[in-house]
């Protein structure tokens, strides 16, 4: 009996060793690569905001002028970051990352650029579920669909207009999908109203968090 | 039997006679959600390798300290601590790479492969035999990744080596071979169906071609008897 608790008191003695070993390992591993996968990570962003725009339109530090908001209706609940472009300190466009949730397998996640005169400059899906071969004809590496919505604002196309063809607004769907367009469509105009309504706002400084 | 025939012997029953994948049907979780192009699966293929070999020289050098009654927790942490250096490894090195399969590392985790080899093989054998086992077991899970991922994209997408820069860097853009001219794909092959379908298939295959070659034998071991009736 005394045998049997001594032993396996050794073994979990043993067992927490290894943990100890194994955590110690992990946590080595992780400090060694952190500056090189933030830094992986920032060089991505950079990539991916900077396609949305043309090069030479502004001038800040994309990355890090950023502002946040709550805004339900375009994150699904989570607070957006939202990145703002400058020349020479006058707002130029933001980049909104927009959530349509109604995509045919749940949520797309997209990145709207929306100038200073509330003209969409780009979209582009950065995630996504939907069928291969079908669905994600959205991928700008597919298809063109998704320049659509170059150059509109509410100014060119009335806000009712914003709709596929098939629901009688004046956007092309695409061959092979309905519900993947009509979600996208739905998020860019909610993501273009909330750009309407909070365009001074959304350029100035953010305040200084403790 | 000379001395190199045990190693001989790790090799064969690694990439043919044991495939983890053909054979031992096991890892079929990532196997089959990655498995849609030849570079996901490559990919896959290489960290999973590369985790078998770090489990199994592991195990085999604490197998006399790891006592037998709490062996199998200690092969998860060991495993789970690998797998989450090479994601983070990875994260650092090969981020593009990492975006494509990120998801799927963590999943190596659940690769029974993995603790299969450790309990089976590792956990009985010196080091040097348990990382030549764990190399070759983790490349024929490889191959049957890559056989797999190559049947996949061919039939799917019409092409061959798509997105082989995220591995190989911007020189790599070119490797891209499209061997059929407005394909149209076909979905099935890229849907989760198409990996049961086609490893189901590449299993056929295999099986057909061992009997293919135990006939073979036959015929040519009962001929000299033959002679020798007339």
């Amino acid at each position: 009996m005394r045998a049997g608790f001594l032993r396996s008191l050794l073994m979990a003695f043993v067992l927490g060793a290894f943990a100890v070993v194994a955590i110690g390992m992990v946590t080595w591993v992780f400090n060694a690569s952190k500056a090189r996968i933030i830094e992986n990570e920032r060089v991505a962003l950079v990539k991916q905001l900077s396609a949305l725009l043309p090069e030479e339109s502004y001038d800040n530090d994309i990355v890090n002028d950023t502002a946040h908001w709550v805004e339900p209706d375009l994150a699904a609940g989570e607070t957006l970051t939202i990145f703002r472009f400058r020349k020479n300190t006058r707002p130029v466009a933001v980049v909104i990352p927009t959530v349509a949730p109604g995509g045919y397998n749940g949520k797309i996640k997209l990145l709207v650029a929306i100038n200073n005169e509330g003209v969409v400059s780009a979209v582009r899906v950065t995630s996504h579920h939907e069928t291969p071969g079908l669905g994600d004809k959205m991928e700008i590496e597919r298809s063109g669909w998704i320049n659509v919505f170059k150059g509109k604002s509410f100014k060119t196309l009335p806000e009712s207009q914003w709709k596929v063809k098939r629901d009688g607004g004046a956007i092309d769907q695409f061959t092979g999908a309905t519900i993947t367009p009509r979600a996208i469509v739905q998020a860019v105009k909610k993501t273009v109203v909330f750009f309407e309504a909070n365009r001074e706002a959304l350029f100035l400084p953010e305040p200084i968090k403790d | 039997m000379t001395m190199w025939t045990p190693y001989r012997q790790i090799i064969t029953e690694g990439l043919w006679t044991n495939n983890q994948a053909f054979v031992a049907l096991l890892g079929l979780c990532p196997l089959l959600a990655v498995s849609n192009t030849l570079i996901n699966s490559l990919g896959l293929g290489l960290a999973t390798t590369m985790t078998l070999v770090c489990s199994n020289v592991t195990v085999s050098v604490l197998r006399k300290v790891i006592p037998s009654e709490i062996r199998l927790p200690i092969f998860v942490l060991v495993i789970a601590a690998i797998v989450t250096a090479i994601e983070l490894m990875m994260k650092a090195y090969f981020f593009e790479l990492y975006k494509v399969l990120g998801i799927f590392i963590p999943l190596i985790v659940t690769n029974c492969a993995i603790i299969g080899r450790a309990e089976s093989y590792a956990s009985k054998h010196s080091p040097p035999k348990a990382f030549l086992d764990g190399l070759f077991m983790g490349l024929g899970f490889t191959l049957a990744l890559v056989l797999l991922g190559s049947v996949r994209e061919i039939l799917g997408a019409g092409t061959l080596f798509s997105d082989a820069a995220l591995m190989f860097g911007e020189s790599a853009v070119s490797w891209k071979v499209v061997l059929f001219e407005d394909y149209s794909g076909m979905l099935l092959a890229i849907l989760p169906p198409g990996a049961f379908i086609g490893l189901g298939l590449l299993i056929a295959l295999k099986n057909s071609m061992d009997f293919q070659v135990k006939l073979h034998r036959k015929v040519f071991s009962v001929q000299p008897l033959d002679k020798g009736n007339e």
